[in-house]
């Protein structure tokens, strides 16, 4: 049972995390107080960084006219989807390269790079590339994607306990036995922490598309 | 090999590779185990101890010398850490090799919760490694060894990962369930103390490349447990015998 002691050093927790959470809601509230009070008294321009009201105008609007909904769940629908599909060509190409230790050190040069560019700064060339289209996000999000989850994956493939694989060979495990009963389970936590990156650049993916339909929408309402 | 002999190394040579240099671990290393012997390999650290156990275990290839194993008798082999899955319960961690060795039979199955439930883990079998303490994962290890049937037992170093006084109980322990079902045992350790009290007979090797320096029989009347044996009045000489024989590399 729980002492009286217990008791209250779990009200303390609980106290702590509704605080943490208020002022984490207090801070977006002052941010978009202030920010529409700038916009208010003219000190920022408001037709390149908009304003609260204005935003919330066009997201009714959008709503009446039925558009908003549909474009963000289709491009959430898709873009989450290609990262999803990202995670499982990474985790394919990752065990290619745990398999064949050669090819990890022929690409290895390769991956270092692609991994030290900044990936949201990809989307622009991107664009250039295959034009701005649903299809230059959701090939964004598959590269994005395949190249974060490799990174993870393969690092926690390679970290695996030597002296586990030493059990392993000891029980005269075959490599696919080495691979599904030890380097992939214990590399989890590296694919969920993968999956979570990618789920969350998935929303960062998101913002131009949407940004780009709200930002043309008040434009073409302007004239 | 001899009639009663199971395991017998003739002039075992091991050179390691590496891009800046080669080691030459062991050099010309012979020796044989009988049936139902404890043998226990001491040396300075870094002479090659786990170097022949992992030769032994195919872990590693030897560069020259012969192994003779007699016929179906079969190695098995633990380590210092006990390397429990985390994402598997007791008994599926002692299941492994059985997994693996395609030999999921229903009485091997029954034979490893035999083995657990003797030897006091029967309410454990579901539980995840992190809930048991030290001594007990070292059990589980041991059992999931013993699960694949082994003639031979291979420890290296099994108890080191443990604080003093566990070492003590634990190293007490799998003496007990080793004598029990009867296996005989290759033991490496750098602890003379638990080499003489858990030992039939102490190898002592020079420093690297390591070969035989000297072999020690140790005995003790009335033999019992290790913690007993430690308390014999042999026990002292022998640990004075060996201390001498080693070459410390301070
Ligand atoms: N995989 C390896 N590659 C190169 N050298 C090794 C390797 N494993 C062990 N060695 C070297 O071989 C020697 C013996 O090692 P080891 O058998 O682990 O010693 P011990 O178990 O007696 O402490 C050491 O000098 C060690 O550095
Ligand atoms: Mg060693």
């Amino acid at each position: 049972m729980c002492s009286n002691e217990h008791i209250s050093y779990l009200k303390k927790i609980r106290f702590n995390k509704i605080l943490i959470k208020l002022i984490q809601i207090s801070i977006f509230i002052i941010f978009l107080i202030v920010w529409q009070l700038l916009a208010d008294f003219k000190v920022i321009n408001t037709f390149v960084s908009s304003s609260p009201k204005e935003v919330f105008k066009t997201i009714i609007e959008l709503h009446k006219t039925n558009n908003l909904y549909n474009h963000i769940f289709i491009t959430l629908y898709e873009t989450v989807l290609s990262f999803l599909i990202g995670t499982l060509i990474g985790i394919f190409l990752a065990t290619i390269l745990w398999w064949n230790k050669f090819i990890a050190k022929v690409v290895d040069p390769y991956l270092t790079i692609l991994n030290s560019l900044p990936k949201v700064a990809l989307g622009p060339i991107i664009i250039i590339w295959v034009g701005a289209k649903m299809n230059s996000i959701i090939l964004m999000a598959l590269f994005i994607s395949t190249i974060i989850t490799i990174m993870n994956v393969y690092q926690g493939f390679i970290e695996t306990d030597i002296n586990k694989i030493k059990l392993m060979k000891s029980f005269n495990a075959k490599p696919y036995q080495m691979f599904f009963k030890l380097v992939l389970p214990s590399s989890f936590p590296n694919i969920i922490s993968a999956l979570k990156i990618n789920l969350s650049m998935s929303l960062v993916g998101l913002l131009p598309p949407v940004g780009e339909k709200i930002f043309f929408n008040k434009c073409y309402s302007r004239y | 090999m001899k009639n009663n002999e199971i395991l017998s190394i003739k002039n075992l040579r091991k050179i390691y590779h590496t891009e800046t240099s080669e080691t030459v671990a062991v050099d010309d290393f012979s020796f044989s185990l009988s049936n139902g012997e404890f043998i226990a390999i001491v040396g300075p650290s870094g002479c090659g101890k786990s170097t022949i156990l992992s030769i032994l275990a195919n872990l590693e290839n030897k560069s020259s010398g012969s192994i003779k194993i007699k016929e179906n008798y079969k190695l098995g082999y633990m380590l210092q850490s006990d390397s429990l899955f985390e994402w598997r319960n007791i008994l599926d961690n002692c299941l492994l090799g059985l997994e693996i060795n395609k030999n999921l039979s229903k009485e091997n199955i029954n034979y490893v919760l035999g083995l657990l439930k003797t030897y006091g883990l029967k309410d454990f079998i579901n539980s995840h490694p992190s809930n048991l303490s030290g001594g007990m994962r070292q059990r589980v290890s041991l059992i999931r060894t013993l699960a694949t049937k082994p003639d031979i037992l291979l420890l290296d170093e099994p108890f080191s990962a443990l604080d003093y006084q566990t070492r003590l109980a634990v190293s007490d322990d799998v003496y007990r369930i080793i004598k029990k079902e009867k296996k005989s045992v290759i033991m490496v350790t750098h602890d003379l103390a638990e080499a003489i009290s858990m030992a039939d007979k102490v190898i002592v090797l020079s420093k690297r490349p390591c070969s035989i320096k000297k072999i020690i029989p140790i005995k003790i009347e009335n033999k019992s447990t290790p913690i007993e044996n430690r308390k014999s009045k042999e026990f002292s000489k022998y640990y004075e015998e060996i201390w001498k024989e080693i070459d410390l590399n301070v």
